[in-house]
């Protein structure tokens, strides 16, 4: 399908998309790691967002900064960075989440090489009133600080518009994950990754108009066969191993929906288009599907689980988690038997910057849904 | 000769710290308080070692420290047997281990002191690692009890005017979660009398690791890691004070007799992080036995350091200071200066840095530090790789060597 040719360029090689838009517009492209990166304020500064993965290479250069007991979306990014592959970035902003996270924003500020730096220290609790009247306070300082690193000044009706421009993206990257959730065979899973993928990457008023014409084009596709596949629900971190969804295919299983921080958590929620910008994409945070290292109850992380999963109507839970992210890890034993009580099969793959081996990964995911 | 050594005290009876006794009589009433807390009709909340327990010693609740309770699971060598079946549980063996021993432990009621009494409510503040908060979600969760969030924004390069708003507005929740708990009002005269008691017992604690400057010093960061229970556990207890103005004096007495706690002292080292519990002893022996002393550390003085942010006027925003500016709360940059003030306060001839697997907040950035403190200092430095309760994460053979390997090098360039 032709309007799938150029998510498929980009999610293959972002670099060389980044650095060419940067060359064609002049525009910043500022990175960041998180799906709680205000990448609103980021365009209604004239900038690009732009969501960095961590690597597929072998980790050297990193190793002297972290120990190996470091996740490897914050060693495989800092080894980009080191190897000077992210050098058309003018900014990177830290969003806090975690504690590895944390200690990365100094490593980067001290050793990346990139001019700018924002971190945004968010509240670790959503729930409380200080908490967020804080939210909303920590967004508009990092809108001032981004003005002032920017050198640009970023104006009411920029940052509303930016806001709507990000509603019509998630709006859409919602839609197709309906679309598919009906009906599975209408778009691949791996392809569904690489729109997701291209969507934190590339220019955001040409994405939202990509978007919408994939939409167009899927309504008037035909499904191919998938009813011998089992529903799966994949749920966790970062996914960046696009070929787990043909491996599961071929183990005989198809996702049809997420919680994941590159799937659902970065679309769900729009932000309300009335009253004051900044306090709305506040809002939007304290309300959508919670990082684990983010605390919005004691249990609204396995109460969203499980209304997901029915949703999408999955027989089985793959939980996709980073070796070393410790905030998965924590809340792993309690979803895990939030789906045990309500009668879903789980299981659980952890992975580095490589997947496990083939063969026995393979072995796994098909005895998996084999007893699905 | 003979005659005399058998009526005088030898060197090794005279390095003994004599106040150690006491301290593990307080801490043995503390625990059995704690453990009968319900037959006295008092409160039980599980807390953060570095939370903010003022509010509630003045509301007569008695705080309990999983952290505390997880060096003694590792001190007393019960940690493998915990994190395994915290493992069994499901939880990954990545994670920090005082957490996974705490948990595994309060299904079993197992560990030293047979497990610690149930919470009636949970107090976690971030201060110290976004793992405490996962931690005591389990916790709260495995006890339907309450849990309270005390949020201290991380300090990179500031401690925003956002951040001390919303740190000090937590206090004013914190007061008023606690009134609901405790079903009375909340006693603002007697907090700020604790708040006070707290503040004296930071400044004779830093009083006491202070003694260190001294040539030869009479006491180590291993005696600080065990001093340190009451800083922890009592701070805001007029017991806390007491203690440690005796502990003080015995180490002025020390100082003016000139008794070493390592004889022969001739290289004075700092340690970073966490001490590694259940190795503590031979540690202890295997620098002494290279004539090098652990004057000082990063860890036990990340209590003393909240001292300086003492306000009599303003105790609300002191302790909302101290508590968010934490040596472990702040970028590496800023450790970086903590560290130099240490390497010169105390003549630091060598670092020792122990890269702890549970603890990524105080482990990720140490090899910067490293190199800097190296480059920039000329001071040299160790990393040593091991876990403070998970033996399993230990080499005997690896670190006896690079210890010996680091003497090495320090010998060398003070021969240079």
């Amino acid at each position: 399908m032709r309007e799938l040719e150029e998510f498929r360029r980009v999610a293959r090689d972002p670099y060389t998309y980044a650095e060419s838009l940067k060359k064609e517009t002049g525009r910043p492209i500022i990175g960041s790691f998180c799906s709680y990166a205000p990448e609103e304020i980021v365009v209604a500064a004239g900038a690009v967002p732009f969501r960095i993965f961590g690597t597929r290479e072998n980790i050297t250069r990193a190793d002297a900064h972290l120990q190996a007991y470091a996740c490897s979306l914050a060693r495989g990014s800092l080894e980009e960075a080191l190897a000077g592959k992210l050098k058309f970035l003018d900014g990177t902003i830290f969003p806090h989440t975690c504690d590895t996270i944390q200690r990365l924003s100094d490593i980067w500020r001290l050793n990346a090489g990139i001019p700018l730096h924002w971190d945004v220290v968010l509240p670790v609790k959503l729930n409380t009133e200080s908490a967020r009247d804080y939210l909303a306070g920590v967004i508009s300082k990092f809108r001032r600080d981004m003005e002032t690193g920017l050198g640009v000044e970023i104006g009411e009706d920029a940052l509303i518009e930016a806001v709507a421009l990000f509603n019509r993206i998630r709006g859409n990257l919602n839609t197709l994950y309906e679309m598919r959730r009906k009906s599975p065979g209408l778009i691949d899973a791996g392809d569904l990754h690489a729109v997701v993928k291209s969507s934190m990457v590339m220019d955001r008023r040409d994405l939202a108009a990509k978007l919408e014409a994939l939409v167009e084009a899927l309504r008037r596709t035909e499904p191919r066969d998938v009813d011998g596949l089992h529903r799966l629900f994949l749920a966790g971190g970062v996914c960046s191993h696009p070929e787990i969804y043909s491996l599961l295919e071929e183990s005989g299983g198809v996702t049809v929906w997420d919680d994941l921080c590159t799937g659902t958590r970065y679309f769900e929620g729009l932000i309300a288009e009335s009253g004051d910008p900044v306090a709305a994409i506040a809002d939007r945070y304290a309300i959508r599907a919670a990082c684990p290292a983010k605390h919005a109850s004691l249990v609204s992380r396995g109460d969203h689980l499980i209304r997901a999963v029915r949703e999408s109507r999955a027989r089985g839970v793959i939980f996709l988690f980073l070796k070393f992210c410790d905030p998965h890890a924590f809340d792993y034993p309690y979803l895990k038997s939030s789906l045990d009580e309500a009668g879903v099969p789980s299981m659980v793959l952890e992975v580095e910057e490589q997947l496990p081996p083939e063969g026995q990964l393979r072995t796994r995911l098909e005895t998996f849904v084999s007893l699905l | 000769m003979t005659a005399v050594n058998t009526i005088t005290p030898s060197a090794a009876d005279e390095r003994k710290i004599q106040s150690v006794k006491r301290m593990k009589e307080i801490m043995t009433a503390y625990y059995i308080d704690a453990k009968t807390a319900a037959e006295n009709n008092k409160k039980v909340a599980w807390i953060t070692s570095g939370g903010p327990v003022e509010p509630l010693i003045a509301m007569d609740v008695i705080p309990v420290y999983p952290e505390n309770h997880g060096a003694m699971i590792g001190a007393a060598k019960m940690g493998i047997d915990l994190c395994e079946r915290s493992e069994q549980m499901g939880y990954a063996r990545d994670l920090c281990s005082y957490a996974r021993a705490d948990i595994a432990c309060a299904t079993v009621d197992g560990g030293p002191i047979g497990g610690l009494p149930r919470p009636d409510f949970l107090v976690c503040c971030n201060n110290i690692c976004g793992t405490v908060l996962k931690w005591y979600e389990v916790q709260a969760r495995y006890f339907n009890v309450p849990l309270f969030i005390f949020d201290t924004p991380f300090i990179h390069t500031e401690f925003s005017i956002e951040a001390q708003k919303y740190v000090r507005r937590q206090f004013e929740e914190f007061f008023v979660f606690l009134e609901e708990q405790c079903g009375r009002r909340f006693d603002g005269d007697r907090f700020e009398e604790t708040a006070r008691l707290s503040y004296e017992a930071l400044h004779l604690w830093q009083d006491i690791l202070d003694t260190t400057t001294k040539r030869p010093s009479p006491m180590t960061a291993f005696d600080a890691f065990t001093h340190l229970a009451l800083i922890v556990t009592l701070r805001g207890t007029r017991t806390a004070v007491d203690y440690y103005t005796q502990l003080r004096e015995e180490m002025l007495g020390r100082v003016a007799r000139g008794v070493a706690m390592v004889p022969r002292e001739e290289h004075r080292l700092l340690w970073d992080n966490l001490p590694i519990w259940y190795r503590m002893r031979w540690l202890s022996e295997t620098f002494a036995s290279h004539n090098a002393s652990l004057v000082a550390d990063t860890y036990t003085s990340a209590w003393s350091g909240m001292g300086d942010h003492f306000d009599d006027k303003d105790l609300v925003g002191a302790l909302a200071s101290s508590y968010a500016n934490i040596y472990i709360n702040i970028s590496i940059d800023r450790m970086f200066e903590s560290l130099k003030k240490k390497i010169q306060k105390y003549e630091i001839d060598g670092l020792v840095m122990h890269s702890n697997r549970s603890c990524k907040p105080y482990s990720f950035g140490q090899y910067d530090l490293q190199r800097r403190v190296m480059d920039e200092l000329g001071v040299p430095a160790l990393v040593i790789e091991a876990d403070m309760v998970d033996e399993r994460a230990f080499s005997e053979a690896q670190v006896d060597t690079r210890i010996e390997a680091f003497v090495e090098t320090l010998r060398q360039k003070r021969v240079s």
